[in-house]
């Protein structure tokens, strides 16, 4: 085992207050009994934080990033490619890096027995899906757009059209899950789980942008979504080799 | 600093069950392996409830004490240990994960004692908590990150001993409240 001297570790500076949702945010109330009430310790970044599990093809079925082909029949709604790349904060794509994402059908319902919106449940959407990046850090993933949907958050609460996405990026710090949005969503503005990031430049990260040339005529739409996770300070180890 | 900014997180939401957990997840080694044990803990909220829409996830070091990474500068591991276990909790708020005892690590100061790291998503968590399992009949004097923790707290982190393996309960607010760290 090498001594401590010897480990010469990447480190994943930490990010700004706003770059994320504070765990305490009135607007969004399961927020209340959940967020932790003591002040964050500070982890150092050792041999732990700075790995991760590398989860590649072992865990992807044929169809599991066409989520219009899981079942007999189509789903119902508007097809759409989602599609995207995986970086890191210093633009390097991650590659062969699983990217799972789940979502409610076209009428906003999802399928699961805690949902009990009364919009039909759709026989031929499952709504997940799985998909892994190439070597330029591309996903794609064929889907339905999914509706919105009325929640009990507020007065007249309805969460704007959304997908979860779940990525693990390459080391532990930079695990992420989040949602894409679509553009001009008329809901966001009474949305606190959009609005729970303090920054509206930030918030942006989070829409989708309307992709004309990725579109299959008569066919689907399209949306790119980039996912970038936090970057790691260029260190004078590195090889020469790993940048892009 | 990166160049590029961020995309901020989100809840998981009350139907992370869709799309995370995987039939493995809970099984960071087959059943039956030699020396393999459960990790079972329950999560609580600040009115002492479970939560029944919380997702565990669990990284750990081999037990040499090894990561199939290539950070890893002491060289990559490449044992065939997964290392990564997920586990949504129950109706009860249960999670389980069957895994083996990770090795001891270099630090910065000294050794790390045996840990593993843990994420905690759920329905009204914006963002992932963090926190480290530590094991209550191991040598955790010298773990610097266990000696920044008031003393108080301490024991938050630490894996009690159990018929088959351990239990980890996860508070997350109130009193008895888990350490989460800052990454």
């Amino acid at each position: 085992m090498a001594a401590p001297t010897d480990l010469r570790l990447p480190r994943y500076p930490r990010e700004p207050e706003d770059a994320n949702a504070p765990l305490d945010f009135a607007g969004y109330r399961s927020t209340k009994l959940r967020h932790p009430s003591q002040p964050l310790v500070l982890l150092p970044q050792m041999l732990t934080e700075v790995t991760g599990p590398l989860l590649g093809p072992g865990r992807l079925g044929e169809l599991d990033n066409d989520l219009t082909r899981q079942h007999d029949g189509e789903p119902q709604g508007q097809r759409i490619i989602v599609t995207g790349r995986l970086l890191d904060g210093d633009g390097r794509p991650i590659r062969n890096s699983l990217v799972e994402i789940w979502q409610a059908n076209a009428g906003g319902r999802y399928r699961h027995t805690g949902d009990r919106w009364p919009s039909p449940i759709d026989p031929n959407f499952s709504g997940l899906g799985r998909a892994l990046t190439d070597d330029d850090g591309r996903y794609e993933f064929t889907t339905i757009k999914p509706g919105a949907y009325p929640w009990k958050n507020h007065d007249n609460a309805w969460r704007p059209a959304h997908i979860h996405f779940s990525v693990f990026g390459s080391a532990f710090t930079q695990r992420l899950v989040t949602q894409m949005y679509f553009p001009e969503d008329p809901l966001f503005y009474q949305d606190p789980i959009f609005n729970s990031i303090p920054d509206e430049k930030v918030r942006q990260r989070m829409i989708s942008r309307f992709n004309l040339e990725r579109t299959v005529p008569e066919w689907a739409l399209a949306f790119d979504f980039d996912i970038v996770v936090r970057g790691r300070e260029q260190s004078v180890f590195e090889d020469e080799e790993d940048e892009d | 600093m990166g160049e590029l900014l961020t995309t901020p997180s989100q809840t998981v939401g009350p139907y992370l069950s869709i799309g995370l957990p995987w039939e493995d997840g809970p099984f960071v080694v087959p059943e039956g392996t030699e020396g393999a044990f459960w990790i079972r803990g329950t999560v609580t909220d600040g009115a002492g409830e479970v939560v029944p829409d919380a997702l565990i996830e669990t990284w750990q070091a081999d037990p040499q004490g090894g990561f199939d990474h290539p950070d890893d500068p002491r060289g990559r591991a490449e044992s065939g240990f997964r290392a990564f276990g997920r586990c949504p909790t129950d109706e009860n708020g249960e999670y389980r994960i069957l895994t083996l005892l990770p090795g001891v690590l270099p630090g910065e100061q000294g050794q790390q004692a045996r840990h593993i790291d843990v994420s905690v998503f759920a329905r009204g968590l914006l963002n992932r908590v963090v926190t480290r399992i530590y094991f209550e009949d191991q040598d955790n004097s010298g773990d610097a990150v266990l000696a920044s923790v008031p003393a108080e707290r301490r024991d938050t982190l630490v894996a009690k001993k159990t018929e088959d393996g351990y239990r980890f309960d996860v508070r997350l607010q109130g009193k008895g409240e888990t350490v989460f760290f800052a990454l």
